[in-house]
């Protein structure tokens, strides 16, 4: 495991936030996927080894928990708010402009590795719906037309990184 | 009659501008001070004053939070735990992200007052996933108030010590259910516990006595605290005491979060008159008054509801007040306070669709019932909307929806079920026509499945 120094550290600190080591599974799964991406095989028997538990212990939870993941995604993670605030004010054809405009299968990752479009579960935003988070930050009453700027904003973000 | 106005205690100073989430710019709003002032008086007190206060949890249950903190085990030896339920997860409910992302310290004096009142040596918050930006505003203000002695060692000059840390859940709904919730803070899935014996009260984190406490419910004691529970039970209405915060979505002119003495407005004048009524064109259809597990309400229906004096009056969805006792003699429920509105243009065969896809995806898997019951009425109601639709469907639905009910070890059972069986039985004439009705979309209809 070729961890970052600075996760490392917040991984030693974060275990002393608990009297029961594996209270701090979860903590670990976070900072390991924000640091890799992802969570290997790999990362699964690191993090059991450093609580002291099996790895079927760390695995049962990355199946279980939607936010956890056990392949790389694209660059830019889009998830659309699908539950039923958000439908109701068009949060299906917000998520399908997202995938058009950025050539990205339902549920998947764009060919060029740039993009990932998730139709997930209710965000607690459902007053300003349809959300949607992009990376971490969340934008509110996305319509049909904000949905193509968001979407024409992270295509010319991609072209900066990876001038043609 | 004219809407109420709003009663601002717990979004007080939500989107005001200039108002920011640290330290500094709460205590030129006095912040701290209730606190200070609960330090001094001795812990049992403040557990009477909470019982006198008559609040109710504000996470779904409205469970008298002055008898949850009653039935903790004083007794055991053993530590007691307090546990922040800032998982959010209801579908229509978003009022908690407002306060932790505007108002965070609000939800640490109001934690660490609760911790102060039942000897609680160590809290955690546990937030959903889906909010990083929350999570980071948290740990940065309860550094802040680590830093001036209001939460870790020796809080204010004591001999008092309490912690308090931030722990993120990881996208799934069922942690919002507090026995899942410990088991996930346990580091496992959260497999909800059966009860009894793992009431959380006795035995909850690492087998301790645990309270485990809604964001909203935390900062309604600091409020409780400062008032005095007498006068805070002036608040509102009998047996349901206190503001409500109302977060209304879904088909109105001005949907968001409104603050209101609990059970003082009605529906009618929630959605007519606060949030602007029904968008251009349109008619109200239906509403479900309390998260996306509440009974739907359909619009027309009558209601037979026993008032305070005994009498007993006849009331349309709009004549009823929204407390916690009216909505549950409607058959229903306030829960978390999320009103989800649909108007004329939702088939309610798709929006039930909708739900019942959330729910098959959110079921834990430990329950037969439920996991094999919640997936049935996916896959049921989403063959009626693409295209294999017929007349015994809706009869189908609520015989699977019966067998979950009732027989489930949490309430997420009771949570799939209300939806379908409420709107089979509502609009039970949509469901047995809705293959005919399919030929035809109206143009404008927008997907909800």
């Amino acid at each position: 495991m070729n961890l970052k120094p600075a996760t490392l550290r917040q991984i030693d600190e974060v275990i002393t936030h608990y009297p029961v080591k594996r209270s701090a599974a979860l903590p670990l799964l976070h900072l390991v996927q924000e640091d890799q991406g992802y969570i290997s095989r790999e990362a699964i028997e690191w993090i059991a080894a450093k609580l002291e538990l099996q790895p079927i212990n760390i695995y049962e939870l990355v199946t279980f928990y939607p936010m956890f993941r056990q392949h790389p995604i694209g660059r830019r993670h889009i998830r659309v708010c699908r539950t039923l605030s958000c439908a109701l004010t068009g949060g299906y054809h917000v998520c399908a402009r997202f995938q058009q405009e950025l050539s990205c299968p339902p549920g998947g990752t764009s060919a060029d590795g740039e993009v990932t479009i998730e139709f997930v579960e209710c965000l607690a935003s459902c007053g300003t719906g349809p959300v949607v988070m992009i990376d971490d930050d969340l934008h509110e009453k996305v319509d049909l037309t904000k949905a193509t700027q968001l979407s024409q904003q992270i295509k010319a973000a991609a072209k900066t990184r990876n001038p043609p | 009659m004219p809407a109420p106005v709003q009663r601002r205690l717990i979004f007080a100073h939500i989107d005001e501008p200039g108002y920011t989430p640290d330290l500094a710019c709460y205590r030129r709003h006095g912040g701290y001070e209730v606190m200070k002032r609960a330090f001094a008086r001795p812990p049992a007190e403040l557990i009477d004053e909470v019982k006198k206060s008559g609040l109710r949890g504000r996470g779904g249950a409205g469970f008298s939070c002055g008898l949850k903190w009653t039935l903790v085990d004083r007794k055991s030896g053993k530590p007691i735990y307090l546990v922040v339920n800032a998982d959010e997860s209801e579908p229509g409910t978003f009022k908690d992200r407002y306060i932790i992302h505007q108002d965070p310290h609000q939800l640490i004096e109001g934690a660490m007052i609760t911790c102060w009142a039942n000897n609680v040596q160590q809290a955690y918050i546990y937030i959903r996933g889906e909010f990083p930006h929350g999570a980071r505003i948290l740990e940065k203000a309860i550094a802040e108030a680590r830093a001036a002695n209001l939460v870790g060692k020796n809080i204010l000059g004591t001999a008092y010590s309490c912690d308090l840390f931030v722990h993120r859940g990881a996208g799934a709904y069922i942690c919002g259910e507090e026995t899942g919730l410990i088991e996930s803070l346990e580091g496992k899935r959260p497999y909800p516990r059966i009860k009894p014996p793992y009431f959380p009260a006795v035995l909850g984190l690492y087998q301790c006595p645990t309270i485990v406490n809604n964001v909203e419910t935390l900062c309604h004691v600091k409020h409780i605290a400062d008032l005095g529970g007498d006068a805070y039970a002036r608040i509102g209405t009998p047996n349901n005491t206190g503001t409500r915060i109302y977060c209304v979505s879904g088909h109105v002119q001005r949907p968001g979060y409104y603050e209101f003495e609990c059970g003082k407005i009605t529906m009618g004048q929630l959605l007519h008159e606060v949030c602007g009524g029904p968008l251009p064109g349109r008619k109200f259809k239906a509403v479900i008054p309390g998260g996306s597990s509440a009974k739907v309400l359909r619009f027309g229906e009558k209601f037979n509801i026993k008032q305070k004096d005994g009498s007993m009056s006849e009331l349309g969805v709009e004549d009823l007040p929204l407390d916690f006792d009216t909505l549950a003699a409607a058959g229903t429920m306030g829960g978390s306070g999320g009103i989800i509105v649909m108007d004329d243009s939702v088939n309610m065969v798709e929006a039930l669709a909708n739900l019942n896809a959330f729910y098959a995806h959110e079921s834990c898997g430990q329950c037969t019932p439920c996991r094999e019951g919640s997936l049935w009425m996916k896959k049921i109601s989403a063959r009626m909307v693409h295209g294999g639709a017929r007349p015994q469907d809706g009869e189908l639905l609520k015989n699977v929806a019966d067998q979950i009910a009732g027989r489930t070890i949490c309430a997420f059972g009771e949570a799939c079920a209300w939806p379908t069986q409420s709107f089979v039985q509502k609009f039970g004439d949509e469901f047995a026509g809705y293959s005919a009705a399919k030929k035809e979309p109206p143009a404008e209809s927008v997907p909800l499945i």
